[in-house]
């Protein structure tokens, strides 16, 4: 799919919420706890992430080609 | 990246915000801003009172002329400020304890006026801020701080009490039904009266840790199983309703609304009639 994840981390505070919701199991915690990318190519651009992330840390676009 | 149009609503250098980790007043934040967009109120022309608690922080959150008021008291205020301007759109945030404890009696009164207020009480369940004490909306048998063996007081239907106390709009719904409160609190704007929406919310860190759901996701799938939608709610036999609540608009109508009866007051007073 041609999708965009973008992550605003410093906004993000690692609840988890993002990853329990997404339906393809594209989101992680890393390390630190913080939210990350783990299989881009699986995203399917449903939004829920972006819907239920109380932090406004994470955000999907479908790519736009010129 | 397009930049998201609810961003220019909040005070970008106040975030991110204080709440827990999986707090739902994120959630519910957003959710106001988008029904103001929506709505397409004017910033300039919209003023946002909060009282005290996790929920009241909201206001600092958001790009509006905003104030942060007195334990309990935001709707005084907002009655004060919509009163002295009436062409101002009034939204009231306010949590469950500072709604329906501290301010329970300026609550019935706002209610009872039917002045033109849009009161979002953030319900989640607890008074979090201060380390997790039972408040007046904690549900019958579930544990706080100040009630380690579950609470054994009945907690108000802030719904109902609206309602019986005079409201012209009641709505309840949760932080995991994003797209539906929003337009629970869209609608809830443009009603003319005292509408009034609960949001209930999830509170990992004071609440679900207490009550086996630490997990902030495991909170919201806990909303997403046990609330109805109003119409599925009455069909649903008694017995299965024990754990769950009902969401969605309760009661819509009108009643003259405050300012306006007022300006006649003044108009008459001024003028001289008898």
């Amino acid at each position: 799919m041609d999708t965009e994840i973008f992550l605003k981390s410093e906004r993000c505070k690692g609840c988890g919420i993002c990853v329990a919701f997404c339906p393809k199991k594209v989101l992680q915690l890393d390390t630190l706890g913080h939210c990350s990318v783990v299989r881009p190519d699986d995203c399917i651009a449903c939004g829920q992430c972006e819907l239920r992330c109380p932090d406004y840390a994470i955000f999907v676009d479908k790519k736009v080609y010129a | 990246m397009q930049e998201r149009t609810y961003e220019k609503y909040f005070r970008q250098n106040r975030l991110p915000h204080i709440w827990c980790p999986g707090c739902g007043n994120g959630t519910v934040m957003k959710a106001i801003v988008e029904a103001v967009e929506k709505r397409k109120l004017p910033r300039d022309k919209t003023v946002i009172v909060s009282g005290i608690g996790c929920s009241s922080r909201a206001s600092g959150y958001m790009d509006f002329d905003t104030l942060h008021t007195a334990h309990g008291r935001a709707i005084p205020f907002a009655t004060g400020i919509k009163l002295a301007n009436p062409e101002l759109n009034v939204i009231v945030i306010t949590g469950d304890g500072d709604c329906t404890a501290i301010g329970g009696n300026h609550f019935i009164h706002g209610a009872r006026r039917n002045i033109d207020l849009t009161v979002v009480l953030f319900n989640n369940a607890i008074y979090g801020m201060t380390g997790g004490q039972a408040s007046p909306m904690t549900p019958l048998h579930k544990k706080a701080t100040t009630a380690p063996y579950g609470s054994v007081d009945r907690p108000f239907d802030a719904c109902q009490l609206a309602s019986a106390a005079g409201a012209s709009y009641v709505a309840r719904s949760t932080a995991f039904h994003v797209q539906h409160l929003t337009d629970m609190i869209a609608e809830g704007i443009s009603v003319e009266g005292f509408s009034f929406i609960e949001a209930v919310v999830q509170c990992p860190t004071a609440y679900g840790r207490k009550n086996k759901m630490p997990e902030p996701a495991q909170m919201m799938a806990w909303l997403r199983d046990h609330a109805v939608l109003q119409k599925a709610w009455d069909k649903l036999p008694e017995e299965k309703r024990s754990d769950k609540f009902p969401i969605g608009v309760f009661l819509k109508r009108q009643f003259e609304e405050y300012t306006k009866a007022y300006a006649e007051v003044i108009a008459s007073a001024q003028g001289g009639k008898k």
